[in-house]
């Protein structure tokens, strides 16, 4: 009955700090999260194309990149949402920080929307393009010649282009997991891991995106297989990101707890384990094997899989604290 | 003429001494027009035991001021730097409010400032400079916080990190505190 | 001003401000293009004003830094003995009283209304013209003993003049007979003075400090915790005898968690075991003492076992601490503490307290008490008051604390209900002090205020006396005025001024003005010749051969300095009637009572209850900061204390919201419980000073729960009529909303 008790007052309270850190509200994880999908919309595209060779593909294929544009910039909207001020958001760009992955990332996007568009811009099909440049307000305005360039660069480049998209993709869906992954001030994203573990959660995302449209065949067979791949890892990385945290020291053990059996453990196991990455697993396994037409449902867990673990990851990751260690 | 060496700027706070009175946060307070609802500084009261075998410790707490500043590293824009003597600093004009710096933060020393910008204990470098103690140190009525510089071997921080039994929270972050807390005893 | 910055001077380092530091990246400075910025806030004062505070009573040296008229901040002044340039919280906190919205701001009058009664905002010429009408009425009709002040606060001398110039002597203060009454007694009785405020305490080189329920640092008086704190620095140890692990405790080499009410069978058993040991200081009391033999004869039976049985000190432990005490006498305190009432025995109690320091050689002796003098300046001369007053009505028909040597704010108050005492009070003047908190049994008080023909109320914030009030006057705060000049004893004796920082806010008037306006509007011009307050002030300080335009500069001026110890070779003289310290009081066996303290047993509370006790928060002086929002970002509310078992058993968890039930059923506002192991499992413990209903305090209001609306009960001191407070029992009930 008379276990020995510690009690601690503690005076701060904080806005956004106390009781529990909660700075980031939902416009982090919904960036970290379109950040994902965009790097595998970026890899798996152009490895497609790498793999494949250059022909006809698809019209989501085609208008992929420009989507993943669009998709970015939803989620740079939520990032921007998040800043306390938002006037000096010039500041990212006036200085490179080696050492935050903010400051990488955001140079990183900077990177990513001239190749995603030119890599867009590539893939326009021939009788589009002649009426792009043939649209009379483009001419006037100089557009036209400019358009020709573009597509001029863009066809000259293609190669390079699916390398640097693979890469800038590859940057980009590691540094959404980097972005937590280094504030090891928090046991919960105290790991290595966070990089690889969006990386692939970015690809089966991008993929599962894909997968939703309406995609010729030989695309799909190569998607899924890729996708299952993406999660195969994925159930891997969060396994070995598990047992690093059962191996650590008492901020280890608050994260495994958080994740396990605490407030997180629920979610964590039903949403992102088994509805994000078990089922769709089998279920792509199932149509591998030419067992199951394909649906909308693998593909949409695996959203909803990939949304949810970062919501996971940050709302558990702000609530664990070297304070709970007394 | 030898060069001078660099200070390095710490706080050494005397548990032993401290009555947990708050003296020292509301000077802070004062001094650096914080806003209403936060504290750059702060007290932890701990007690230990069961009735009535108990022990006690209380803590004046701030930023650490670290040696390996988690958040200067996490900061994109170069607003969180270190300043004169290790002072970490926050210039408000460089901050765009991302929080990275706060995610950082082992100790949850940083806040966002109404006016957007992140905000924490600055050491007082502003009266430093002027060759004035911090707020809170000045103002302690019970003497338990003392401010100098660790690089002099003759400086009251130093003597007393020689002489007496001292730790800094979680050492286990490897942020290398520049805030002591001297426990009852010698060395 | 480069005397009153610091003693320490930090080097700084070669380069100046905005160095660019190691480890910044050079892309984000632009190569010095966009340095990093050392912001200032820009809080130090364009003029820099020395006063001292008026936020509790111990008066520290403050200096108020003005920027642009606005007060930004107020730091301790370097040169003022009393703060040694350090504050407390409370002194930080002045600029939330100063700029507190809901302060008084206009005089009110009571006015009928259809039916109900308002306040009406009214010019201050009608307002004391309506308060000098009543004064002459009452004068008239039942004399000018008829009129009572209640002061508390260092504006309240003008008011003192003011009533002993009508003719009144009927003036009293809570601070006697609710708070530090019995220990002035006790002491008296035995060292032949008081031990005053700010208390003679030498704590500063204590080897051994004994607190008795003291809970100093929670209870925040700067020096005396500058003191403690420099003791315990150099190694002194603590002995606390406390229900409640207090914060004192927690630095403590002995905490002694006694049952609630025993201490006297602590502090017998404590000198059974000195005398018997023969641990005393024998030189010191052959040379200054009387009584010795009796003392020892009394103790007889008063052993560690017998002392066990009532205060659940094991004796081994009333041994040991005993003999830890006495071996570092005479360097060795027992604090007298401050707020003494307790059991309604406190007179007993602190002249246990007293002999125990005297059994040690303490008074008068480094490391014990000093004997301090003052700086002595000449009065401002005004005319004699014309009569003596008739002797005070503060006891209850037929009673007579005889050794009260201070009027008795509850017995005024008792006066005011018609026919109990020697004659009615009909008409007060409440300067500062919120009585429905400050006195016990606050029904009792509001029964009082209803039988009186007029009530005002000078004060700074609408606290719940002013409801009562027929007129409200607001007055100033310290920071917009000038008050009498502060010569305490102390043991570095000094002259303090307390001057206006700012213009006074609103349409608040100082209180040396409203007593004067009052003053020529009853005819009693001629005793408040000065022009104003600064006048007066400067008047005195001149007499005193000060420099007046230094002292305004500085704040203070020390005086000259006289031995405060036996050992520096004052020759200690006690005013007593043997002219030595009586450890046996032929004064107390004349008057009825015991020579000797004896202990009785306190009442115990019945099962499913718990005795209430209070004390402090260090942010906050009683009721009267409660209100002050800057203050309450750090405090801002009280709780109960529970032992954390016994709410286990209960089946309450820390943080629930409880309401207490005192034994008259009197409920009190619902309060978070604090379930901890810090305190016994027979008590609850709470913060005094919350729990305001006056819809002015608007931001007090509603927070916490007050103690003193369970104080209905309180058991009075026998010797001096003190309230001892700390006999009320409660139930912790869950609030159900």
């Amino acid at each position: 009955m008379n276990q020995p008790t510690i009690e601690v007052l503690h005076g701060r309270h904080n806005h956004l700090i106390d009781p529990a850190l909660h700075i980031w509200g939902w416009e982090i994880p919904v960036y970290l999260f379109l950040g994902g999908v965009v790097a595998g919309l970026l890899i798996l595209s152009a490895a497609l194309e790498l793999v494949r060779g250059r022909k006809d593909a698809s019209l989501p294929m085609r208008t992929a990149p420009f989507v993943a544009l669009v998709l970015l910039s939803l989620g740079m909207v939520a990032l921007f949402l998040d800043l306390e001020h938002k006037l000096y958001t010039f500041r990212f760009y006036l200085a490179f920080e080696p050492t935050s992955p903010m400051s990488w990332g955001s140079w990183i996007l900077v990177l990513v929307y001239p190749v995603a568009f030119l890599l867009g811009m590539g893939s326009v099909p021939q009788e589009t393009r002649v009426r792009l440049i043939g649209y009379p307000p483009f001419q006037k305005l100089k557009v036209s010649s400019w358009l020709m360039c573009v597509f001029g660069r863009a066809d000259s480049l293609r190669r390079p282009l699916l390398w640097a998209s693979v890469v800038s993709g590859a940057a980009l869906g590691i540094y959404t997991g980097i972005l937590l992954g280094a504030l090891s001030a928090r046991p919960q994203w105290d790991t290595a891991i966070l990089g690889p573990l969006f990386l692939t959660s970015g690809l089966s995302t991008g993929a599962a995106f894909l997968l939703l449209l309406p995609l010729d065949d030989g695309e799909r067979h190569k998607l899924v297989r890729w996708d299952l791949l993406a999660i195969g890892a994925e159930l891997l990385l969060i396994a070995i990101m598990l047992i690093g945290f059962a191996a650590g020291d008492r901020a280890g053990q608050i994260a495994l707890t958080n994740l396990t059996t605490g407030n997180w453990g629920g979610a964590f196991w039903v949403l992102v384990v088994l509805l994000g990455l078990g089922v769709p697993l089998v279920m792509d396994l199932l149509e591998v094997r030419r067992r199951l037409a394909p649906v909308f449902l693998a593909p949409l867990f695996v959203l909803i899989g990939g949304l949810s673990l970062r919501f996971i990851m940050l709302a558990s990751g702000q609530a664990s604290s070297f304070r709970m260690i007394q | 003429m030898s060069k001078k060496t660099e200070p390095r700027y710490a706080m050494v706070v005397d548990t032993k001494l401290c009555v947990a009175c708050k003296a020292c946060v509301l000077a802070c307070k004062s001094e650096n027009d914080v806003p209403d609802g936060f504290c750059r500084d702060w007290l932890v009261e701990e007690t230990r035991g069961v009735f009535p075998d108990l022990r006690a410790e209380n803590r004046s707490e701030r930023c650490n001021h670290c040696a390996h500043p988690p958040c200067v590293h996490a900061c994109p824009t170069g607003a969180s730097h270190v300043n004169e003597g290790g002072t970490v600093l926050v210039t408000h004009h460089k901050c765009t409010g991302c929080k990275a710096c706060i995610g950082a933060c082992p100790y949850d020393s940083r806040f966002v400032h109404p006016d957007g910008y992140v905000d924490k204990c600055t050491f007082c470098l502003h009266r430093v400079q002027r060759g004035k103690e911090p707020a809170c140190v000045e103002v302690c009525p019970t003497f338990c916080l003392h401010f100098g510089d660790l690089n002099d071997p003759d400086s009251e921080v130093s003597k007393l990190l020689r002489t007496r039994k001292h730790k800094v929270l979680h050492p286990e972050t490897g942020c290398e505190p520049n805030v002591y807390f001297l426990e009852g005893g010698p060395r | 001003m480069s005397g009153l910055t610091r003693r320490q001077f930090i080097q700084i380092g070669g380069a100046a401000a905005g160095t660019a530091a190691v480890g910044a990246g050079l892309t984000t400075n632009w190569f010095g293009a966009d340095p990093d910025v050392v912001h200032d806030p820009g809080t130090e004062g364009d003029r820099v004003v020395p006063t001292f505070c008026e936020l509790c009573f111990w008066k520290c040296g403050v200096l108020a830094h003005v920027k642009d008229g606005r007060v930004t901040k107020l730091t301790g002044n370097p040169a003022h003995p009393l703060s040694r340039g350090r504050l407390c919280p409370r002194g930080t906190g002045g600029i939330g009283l100063l700029y507190d919205p809901d302060r008084l701001k206009k005089p009110l009058i009571r006015k009928s209304k259809g039916g109900d009664q308002v306040f009406r905002e009214v010019e201050w010429d009608a307002a004391l013209d309506h308060v000098a009408e009543n004064l002459l009425k009452i004068k008239d009709k039942y004399g000018p003993e008829a009129m009572a002040l209640y002061s508390h606060g260092y504006g309240g001398s003008w008011f003192k003049h003011l009533l002993k110039a009508y003719g009144s002597g009927n003036i009293a203060a809570p601070s006697y007979a609710q708070c530090r009454g019995p220990r002035e007694v006790g002491f008296q009785l035995t060292f032949g003075s008081g031990v005053g405020s700010p208390e003679t305490t030498d704590m500063e080189h204590s080897r051994v400090i004994t607190l008795i329920g003291s809970h100093l640092g929670e209870n925040m008086h700067n020096t005396q915790v500058q003191d403690l704190a420099r003791a315990l620095d150099r190694g002194a140890e603590l002995v606390v005898v406390d229900p409640r692990f207090s914060i004192a405790a927690g630095k403590a080499r002995y905490w002694l968690p006694i049952k609630p009410g025993t201490d006297i069978a602590l502090l017998l058993a404590w000198m059974h075991v000195i005398v018997n040991e023969g641990l005393y200081d024998h030189d010191y009391l052959a040379r200054y003492a009387v009584g010795l033999d009796k003392l020892k004869e009394s103790l007889k039976d008063r052993t560690p076992e017998w002392a066990f049985a009532r205060t659940t000190i094991p004796p081994e432990t009333i041994v040991e601490t005993a003999r830890f005490i006495a071996g570092a006498g005479p360097a060795s305190l027992v604090h007298p503490g401050r707020h003494v009432t307790w059991y309604g025995d406190d007179t007993q109690r602190s002249r246990a307290i007293a002999l125990l320091n005297a059994l040690l050689g303490a008074w008068g002796r480094k490391g014990g008490f000093t004997l301090p003098s003052k700086v002595d300046l000449p009065s401002y001369p005004y005319t004699k008051y014309a009569h003596k007053p008739k002797a005070p009505p503060d006891m209850p028909k037929d009673t007579l604390y005889p050794l009260a040597d201070s009027t008795l704010a509850s017995g005024l108050c008792m006066a005011s209900i018609p026919g109990t005492a020697a004659y009615d009070i009909k008409g007060w003047i409440v300067y500062g002090t919120n009585l429905i908190q400050s006195l016990p049994a606050p029904e009792q008080t509001m029964k009082a205020i209803q039988s009186l023909d007029f009530m005002v109320a000078v004060d700074v914030l609408p606290a719940e006396i002013c409801g009562f009030a027929d007129v409200v006057l607001p007055e100033s705060t310290y920071l917009e005025r000038c008050d009498e000049v502060h010569t305490p004893p102390y043991k570095e004796p000094f002259v303090a001024v307390r001057q206006p920082v700012v213009d006074p806010l609103y349409d608040s008037k100082p209180g040396w003005w409203i007593a004067r306006e009052l003053a020529h509007r009853i005819g009693l011009n001629d005793y408040f010749p000065w022009k104003d307050s600064v006048e007066y002030a400067m008047h005195r300080v001149k007499a005193g051969g000060f420099d007046c335009d230094e002292l305004r500069l500085s704040g203070v001026a020390l005086g000259k300095p006289t031995p405060v110890y036996i050992e520096d070779g004052l020759d200690p003289a006690f005013d007593t009637p043997s002219g030595k310290i009586e450890l046996y009081s032929d004064t107390l066996e004349q008057a009825g009572f015991d020579p000797v303290p004896q202990y009785e047993p306190p009442e115990e509370p019945p099962p499913g209850q718990f005795r209430l006790l209070f004390g402090r928060s260090p942010a906050h002086t009683f009721g009267r900061t409660t209100n002050n929002r800057f203050l309450s970002e750090v405090v801002d509310g009280n709780e109960v204390w529970l032992n954390a078992r016994v709410a286990t058993e209960m089946g309450l968890k820390d943080g629930t919201n409880v309401v207490l039930i005192n034994q008259d059923g009197v409920r009190s506002e619902p309060v978070p419980l604090k379930a901890t192991q810090r305190i016994r499992p027979d008590c609850v413990y709470m913060v005094h000073g919350y729990g305001h209903d006056a819809k002015g305090l608007k931001f007090a209001k509603g927070r916490g729960a007050s103690d003193s609306r369970l104080v209905t009960r309180y058991k009075v001191d026998p010797i001096m009529g003190g309230t001892g407070m700390n006999v009320n029992f409660v139930r912790v009930e869950r609030w159900a909303s």
